[in-house]
């Protein structure tokens, strides 16, 4: 994290309005940046993180789209190609779906395919997450399907810091990058550098919590289970947890994971989304090769039932990670947990 | 609702439960489905976006904007392979004709002639965008053209007009094969859901001025023309309401869906054993998880 200048000093806020503070910031520091998406403009944003930017900046440069994301991703990919900045909303992480072929096939692809010839410089931000009964269609987070793409750049932010950083840094990179959002998150508060110039850089994670008997790895929504839960075995079990925070998962930050494992010598990974082919998998084998004779256990790993979400309330919660289920599985893999010998 | 023939198929977005109620699913079953128990038409699995009912030929309401347009032209190509003369009939907002998903299936179904209807439930609003303010072509029926597609707009207010417009067009469907788009004016008076107030994009009197074309409301004064008394027409709604009262209770009544079956449905009979052997080792998840259907699995 760069350093603040106490000049400047934090200003206490929730992360949809460090959001909307880090594209204000950016749409004043360059005339590039544009915001288009679905009801960005009269309607303030479907989670209200851009309230405000039309009566600011106007309808040139806060931009609402109709219900057409093949489209509009697609024209953000073309304008990036011209130089201009676009910050792509996209209402949630579900419907980036029908534009998957401009990200992956397109977007993803234009630095290398062209041999470096043209670079696409645009940000796609979209929230991710579940837990509202919304069903199958509307609650998932395929975050490690994006990460899994070269060409792209994937950050999770999970804090109000990180979102005005992290957000901040992607409309500055010179590549196509996806900050996912998280819906849980929106209205959780924190303090938020307030110096324009702070940035959070992309590729880096944080020791979010530090601990000393196992590590727990994970990346927005479930690092703020992986803090509650981490304070819980604290208090409840004398475990000392450290919970490394991702923040980014492509790049991905291997050495805050394999120094903070070889120091736990046990690991859990966790995410909200289904864990086979997730990023816990890839995380996993990273640690498999790098941490080999570090580990005392079996890395673990946690995330959604593999089911598509069901709308029963009961079945959902039961289909989600949850922070009991996380609790148990560190200390299933501490040895203390239900059936340790 | 009315013109749909029995054998007629019925395929819809996220709004489904009045198109439900209209195809004769019993409100039990829709109100179950969103009080998420058992007795739901789908068991508690789909909710308040996802009511279906296949034994009445409605094949789901689906949530994610023109997801369900390429699926109709697919009921209405399967229609075709199997020789019946059944039509499909196709809701979508007018927010979805921008999505590229209601021009390939237009494409393809005036291209394969095939028997589908699609409906635009034009209420003027996605969201909160007017569609003037998201489509390039407002008058939306007229893009049919562009796919050699009959397009017609009416007044989706009015019962009658509505009636004889989806039966002419599902006719046509039926016996000569030819697809057509249904424009359908109306207007929605909340907002989009439980958090919009809707008011942000447009004013009350626009609001007001709107439900002075109240399509029940007309109705009402229609019948009472016809000789109707009033007693007569609150007898209907009190009827209504108790309906309502007994869907309610019904769906109280009914027991939540079972843990141990969370992947109930998700695939057929015989995938229980393929699964086993990716059991050993897993994150948690399928190894608690019955993979093979059956509400008994
Ligand atoms: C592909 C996709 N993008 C965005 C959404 C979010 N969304 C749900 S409904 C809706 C508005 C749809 O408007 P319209 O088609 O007019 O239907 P109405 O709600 O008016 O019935 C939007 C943007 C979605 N479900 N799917
Ligand atoms: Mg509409």
């Amino acid at each position: 994290m760069s350093t603040v200048e106490a000049q400047t000093g934090t200003q206490v806020m929730n992360y949809r309005e460090a959001l909307r503070l880090a594209l204000r910031e950016e749409m004043e520091r360059d005339e590039r940046v544009f915001l288009m998406g679905e009801e960005v403009g009269v309607f303030e944003g479907a989670y209200k993180v851009s309230a405000g930017l039309l009566d600011q900046f106007g309808a040139e440069r806060v931009r609402d789209t109709p219900i057409s994301e093949e489209g509009f991703v697609g024209a953000g990919v073309g304008a990036a190609m011209l130089g201009e900045r676009p910050v792509v909303e996209i209402m949630t992480l579900n419907f980036l779906l029908v534009a998957m072929d401009q990200v992956i096939n397109h977007a993803a692809k234009i630095g290398a395919m062209f041999g470096g010839e043209v670079r696409c410089p645009m940000v796609i931000r979209t929230p991710n997450g579940a837990g509202n009964q919304l069903t199958a269609q509307h609650s998932q987070s395929f975050d490690g399907w994006f990460a899994g793409t070269p060409g792209l750049k994937v950050v999770t932010p999970a804090n109000p810091t990180d979102a005005k950083g992290l957000l901040k840094a992607a409309i500055r990179d010179e590549d196509p990058v996806l900050v996912i959002e998280n819906l849980p998150i929106y209205k959780e508060k924190g303090e938020v550098p307030l110096d324009p110039e702070f940035v959070t850089p992309i590729g880096l994670a944080a020791v979010a919590r530090e601990g000393s008997d196992i590590t727990i790895v994970s990346h927005s929504f479930a690092t703020v289970r992986a803090l509650h839960v981490a304070e819980r075995l604290a208090e409840e079990h004398d475990v000392s947890a450290e919970v490394v925070d991702l923040r980014s998962l492509r790049p991905l930050d291997v050495e805050t994971i394999t120094k903070s494992v070889a120091k736990t010598n046990r690991v859990v990974c966790v995410e909200e989304g289904w864990a086979s082919y997730g990023v816990t998998a890839e995380i996993a084998a990273r640690i498999g090769k790098a941490c080999f004779d570090d580990l005392d256990a079996p890395v673990e790993r946690v995330g959604m039932a593999e089911v598509p979400l069901p709308y029963a309330k009961g079945l959902e919660l039961a289909a989600m990670p949850n922070e009991d289920r996380l609790a148990a599985a560190v200390l299933a893999t501490l040895g203390m947990g239900p059936g340790a010998a | 609702m009315h013109a749909l023939a029995e054998e007629d198929l019925l395929i819809t977005g996220y709004r489904s439960h009045g198109f439900a109620l209209a195809r004769g699913v019993p409100p039990e079953a829709v109100m179950a489905e969103l009080f998420g128990k058992v007795d739901g038409c789908a068991h508690g699995r789909g909710g308040s976006m996802h009511v279906l009912d296949p034994s009445r030929g409605y094949y789901g309401g689906w949530g994610i904007v023109a997801g369900q347009l390429p699926i109709a032209t697919g009921l209405a190509l399967a229609l075709r392979r199997q020789g019946k003369d059944q039509a499909v009939l196709c809701e979508l907002g007018d927010g979805a004709v921008n999505m590229g998903a209601w021009h390939e299936s237009l494409n393809l179904a005036g291209l394969w002639n095939l028997p589908v209807v699609f409906l635009v439930v034009n209420n003027r609003y996605g969201m909160g965008t007017a569609v003037e303010r998201a489509s390039a072509e407002p008058d939306l029926y007229k893009r049919a053209a562009a796919y050699r597609i009959h397009g017609e707009r009416v007044d989706g207010d009015d019962l009658d007009t509505m009636i004889e417009a989806a039966d002419r067009l599902l006719t046509i469907a039926r016996t000569e094969h030819r697809p057509a788009v249904l424009e359908a004016i109306t207007y929605r008076y909340r907002g989009h859901s439980v958090a919009d107030a809707g008011l942000a994009y447009r004013t009350k009197d626009e609001i007001a001025e709107h439900q002075k074309a109240d399509p029940i409301t007309r109705e009402r004064a229609k019948l009472r023309d016809a000789g109707l008394t009033d007693d007569q027409l609150d007898a209907i709604d009190a009827h209504a309401d108790e309906r309502v009262a007994a869907a309610v209770q019904a769906a109280l009544d009914s027991p939540e869906p079972s843990v141990d079956r969370l992947a109930y449905g998700m695939h057929a009979l015989g995938s229980a054993e393929q699964f086993a052997r990716m059991r050993p080792g897993s994150p948690f998840g399928e190894e608690a998880l019955t993979f093979d259907a059956g509400l008994g699995a």
